[in-house]
């Protein structure tokens, strides 16, 4: 069963990345799409990760009681923890819910009106033509979304923190830049990366390959959220296992 | 010219076509009838390959279209227009970005051409005018003459309609028969239509095909139909006390 939906969304994505018949309608899809998934979720992602990045950093600082660690420690364990996993696996998981059911039933219902019928029937590409815009989309701008949550996680903490009196901002910003490694941005990029890759193609097969009618379409777009939450979970480890 | 060679097609259980063979030829308007479920609007996805079949096959042109990839069936695709039973028209496209569209993927034609072909299309189907409106605007019969519309701005050499003129007021409906088969003659088109309408029937049915109990029941022309002596389709023809009227006067 597995191997037989596995298989036909290989065959999909091979289907999606056939030469497109004309470029310059793909782009103004594939800008349509990145203002559709990049813009349209700023405001969401910009107020989850500032809260949990205060949220998190009154939680260490609440771990932390030993007067022998320094309260720069604070800021350290958020931006890391922040930079590695929060802020690509919660703006992946909840992209999953907002843009992935919004492309599967966009496809899904495509495809019971059988418009996805009549575009192949005029010869077009219709995987192509309708997901390959949204993947590339996804794959630029969910890991710039992931960097502006990286961002406000960061900030977050630093107002958490000094709302709190856990740590003071000068204390919380050296923490923040001490030891800094650039390659674990360069990890929360390649999981940006594949999460928006998962994201848009899981949701845009499960969209594809509906039968039926509204039902069956919203059921799609369930199926389709919960399988690419677990596939975005079960990437992050696989990243991080290879990563550090 | 378009042959369809012993065609089965079944959903699950149900075999809806069991061995349909038939010739469409060009420049003429080939009307395939039958009972709601009978499987006409299958056989008509047979034919553009929007179903497979399980056995036989659809020709064009002597060229085997059944088995043929995405890409060697592209050029021909290309020449095929449709309107679906539910029009399909793509509902986040106005009306002139639907008709546009197959010209905007295929044609080299300027921004304006290609608006002068939208108009063009539109005033075939009366709807001159309506370019801006979007699908859900639209009522059911404005939205098959949209289809109709966009189902003929390539300049199809094959056209395929799936009742063009259900839920059309008599007065549209006998202009849409015109417009289609106008169309034929210009572009000397092989029209495929499935319709349930009698006027059609009579009005515009070169060739006639009945399906009943997916098989190929009867076939034949208009002027044919009206003196066969076959039941079922007798039934079907002659359901109203009205046309049994009519019949009995010819
Ligand atoms: N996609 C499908 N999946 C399963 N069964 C189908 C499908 N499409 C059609 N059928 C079945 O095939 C049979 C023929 O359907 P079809 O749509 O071809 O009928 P039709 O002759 O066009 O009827 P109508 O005049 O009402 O449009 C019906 O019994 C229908 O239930
Ligand atoms: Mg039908």
């Amino acid at each position: 069963m597995f191997f037989t939906y596995f298989g036909q969304y290989l065959l999909l994505l091979k289907a999606v990345f056939r030469r497109p018949e004309k470029w310059n309608i793909y782009w103004k899809e594939i800008i349509h799409e990145m203002n559709e998934i990049g813009v349209g979720s700023l405001g969401l992602i910009a107020i989850i990760s500032t809260f949990v990045g205060a949220v998190m950093t009154m939680q260490i600082a609440f771990q932390l009681v030993s007067d022998l660690i320094p309260t720069s420690v604070i800021g350290q364990i958020n931006r890391d923890s922040s930079i590695l996993e929060l802020s690509p696996t919660i703006t992946a998981l909840v992209l999953a819910g907002k843009v992935g059911s919004s492309i599967s039933s966009q496809i899904g219902s495509m495809r019971v009106t059988e418009q996805i019928d009549a575009l192949e029937i005029m010869g077009i590409n219709a995987p192509g033509y309708l997901i390959l815009p949204k993947i590339l989309a996804g794959i630029t701008m969910i890991p710039v979304l992931v960097i502006m949550s990286i961002f406000l996680a960061l900030v977050g903490g630093l107002a958490g923190g000094s709302l709190s009196g856990a740590v003071t901002p000068a204390d919380y910003i050296n923490g923040i830049t001490d030891g800094f490694i650039g390659y674990t941005v360069a990890v929360a990029l390649v999981k940006a990366f594949v999460f928006g890759f998962i994201i848009t193609s899981v949701s845009a097969f499960k969209g594809f390959y509906v039968r039926g009618g509204a039902l069956e379409v919203g059921q799609a777009s369930t199926r389709g959220v919960v399988i690419s939450c677990i596939s975005i979970l079960v990437a992050d480890y696989i990243v991080t296992a290879l990563m550090l | 010219m378009i042959e369809v060679q012993n065609i089965h097609k079944s959903f699950g259980d149900n075999h809806v076509l069991r061995g349909i063979d038939a010739n469409f030829e060009p420049g003429k308007i080939s009307l395939i009838i039958g009972g709601s479920g009978s499987g006409k609007s299958t056989l008509l996805k047979c034919m553009v390959g929007l179903h497979a079949p399980e056995q036989g096959k659809v020709l064009y042109n002597g060229e085997d279209f059944t088995r043929m990839d995405f890409e060697t069936r592209i050029p021909i695709r290309k020449e095929i227009g449709m309107l679906f039973q539910n029009s399909a028209l793509f509902d986040s496209m106005t009306v002139e970005q639907n008709i546009i569209f197959p010209l905007e993927m295929f044609s080299d034609m300027s921004r304006n051409e290609k608006i002068d072909r939208a108009n063009y299309c539109l005033e075939r189907v009366n709807l001159a005018g309506r370019n801006k409106l979007y699908p859900a605007e639209l009522s059911g019969g404005m939205k098959k003459r949209v289809g109709i519309a966009r189902a003929i701005s390539m300049s199809p050499k094959y056209l395929f309609v799936d009742e063009p003129n259900s839920g059309l007021d008599p007065e549209t409906a006998i202009l849409i028969d015109e417009l289609i088969s106008e169309l034929t003659d210009e572009y000397q088109c092989t029209t495929v239509v499935v319709t349930h309408d009698m006027n059609s029937v009579m009005g515009i049915g070169d060739y006639i095909l009945f399906l009943y109990k997916g098989q190929k029941w009867w076939e034949g022309s208009n002027k044919e139909i009206a003196h066969t002596d076959v039941e079922e389709l007798n039934n079907f023809v002659f359901a109203s006390p009205f046309m049994k009227a009519a019949k009995e006067r010819f």
